[in-house]
């Protein structure tokens, strides 16, 4: 198990005082909070810092935190030793409930137990569990064909001797045909348990598509870039274009310029009720001139076709 | 510690998910008075003239959770989550274009 330096998460000094903490957590959280930011590690970050605020911001955690002092260093393999927490006294503040999925094992072992973590109240009221949100990875052509997948999610849980622990549970989820990002399954009674007889919350999974080193997505929609040469935009012909169900004859028109757009009916994300359609965006590859002879068709060109690309800016 | 969890039935929430407010409210796993708070605050706008025949899509629910989720982590209001949801939405658009 490595030492977390909570202080260090936040960027405070050890004599940091608790409006201080409270203030520079409440910045921190909203940078980080994955709705609003959407760099991938912004939710790992954000989980570190509701660590720290759980162990910060109570003062009796923070005091029996403090008592390893400065001696130990960030990463530091950790093994608290035998009654560590004996000589404090603890009123059994409660958790703030579903911030504390996915604390470390560091935080677990430590703030884990029942001591910590006592709750009287709640136990009398029957309540459903929390909802649990997840977002799942896949990629495209899964999305395009709908698969069996099995997704490893992590989620707290208390075990026989009252201590907080993380457990991971594999689950085996059917992913539909044509499923579009930022649609949800949701798997009824996997959420967090739920108190006093009441039932168990719901879990959510929201669907993200990996990046696909071809196509980008819009609701339905699959974009696509091919590149072609000047001749067969100006002259017209039938080129080969990838599509997620393999590959397609696509007849570029006479005439085509760079950005202009071709519309493949049917071939984005379709489900039975919606269908999806393949935009190309023709980008028009220009040869590089550098052979004598190349050059002198570039210049026979000027002379047998003179163009003004720039004509619509003239005079401004 | 690995535990083998097997789904055999689940839902997918996709365009054509419909539901009332209070299959919104069972979604959400709030009562129907928090709903009601977050259309008047605009966060949620359910298509349909009254209340009996009120519907709420994808977008709503996905809303809805967000909003939720940002009043618990970031302890803003009603009207603070709303605005978040906004001006999130218009970022996101913005990406989308460039």
């Amino acid at each position: 198990m490595k030492f977390k330096d909570y202080y260090q998460t936040f960027g405070v000094s050890r004599d940091a005082p608790q409006d201080e903490i409270k203030r520079v957590y409440r910045k921190l959280a909203r940078k980080f909070h994955p709705d609003v930011n959407k760099d991938p590690d912004a939710e790992l970050k954000f989980k570190e810092l509701s660590e720290a605020y759980e162990v910060l911001k109570d003062p009796e955690k923070r005091a029996a935190y403090d008592k390893f002092g400065s001696n130990w260093q960030q990463g530091q393999d950790f093994h608290p030793p035998p009654d560590w927490d004996a000589g404090f006294e603890f009123s059994g503040a409660d958790f703030s409930g579903a911030e504390q999925a996915d604390f470390s094992d560091f935080f677990s072992q430590l703030f884990g137990s029942r001591q910590f973590n006592r709750s009287g109240r709640t136990a009398f009221f029957r309540s459903k569990g929390e909802d649990n949100h997840a977002k799942i990875i896949i990629s495209l052509e899964e999305a395009w064909h709908g698969a069996g997948k099995t997704f490893i999610l992590t989620r707290p849980d208390v075990n026989e001797r009252g201590e907080l622990v993380n457990r991971k549970h594999t689950i085996n989820v059917n992913i539909p045909k044509g499923v579009s990002e930022g649609q949800k399954i949701r798997l009824q009674g996997q959420g967090m348990a739920g108190r006093g007889g009441g039932g168990n919350g719901d879990l959510y999974l929201e669907i993200s598509f990996e990046k696909h080193p071809l196509f980008t997505t819009d609701k339905r929609d699959i974009h696509l870039t091919l590149p072609v040469t000047p001749w067969e935009a100006a002259l017209g012909a039938t080129v080969e274009a990838p599509t997620l169900g393999g590959k397609v004859k696509l007849n570029i028109p006479p005439g085509s310029q760079s950005d202009g757009k071709l519309r493949l009916k049917g071939r984005g994300l379709c489900t039975s009720g919606h269908s999806g359609d393949q935009i190309v965006t023709l980008k028009i590859v220009i040869p590089a001139a550098k052979t004598k002879k190349e050059k002198e068709i570039y210049r026979k060109m000027a002379e047998i076709m003179p163009l003004n690309p720039r004509q619509a800016m003239e005079g401004r | 510690m690995k535990n083998q969890l097997c789904i055999y039935s689940s839902t997918l929430i996709d365009e054509n998910t419909s539901c009332n407010l209070r299959e919104l409210s069972d979604l959400c796993s709030r009562n129907t008075e928090l709903i009601l708070e977050m259309i008047d605050e605009g966060i949620i706008i359910p298509a349909g003239a009254s209340p009996g025949q009120w519907r709420f899509g994808l977008k709503e629910i996905h809303r809805a959770h967000t909003a939720l989720r940002l009043i618990r982590d970031l302890r803003v209001n009603m009207a603070g989550a709303a605005l978040a949801l906004d001006l999130l939405e218009e970022l996101e658009e913005m990406r989308r274009k460039v």
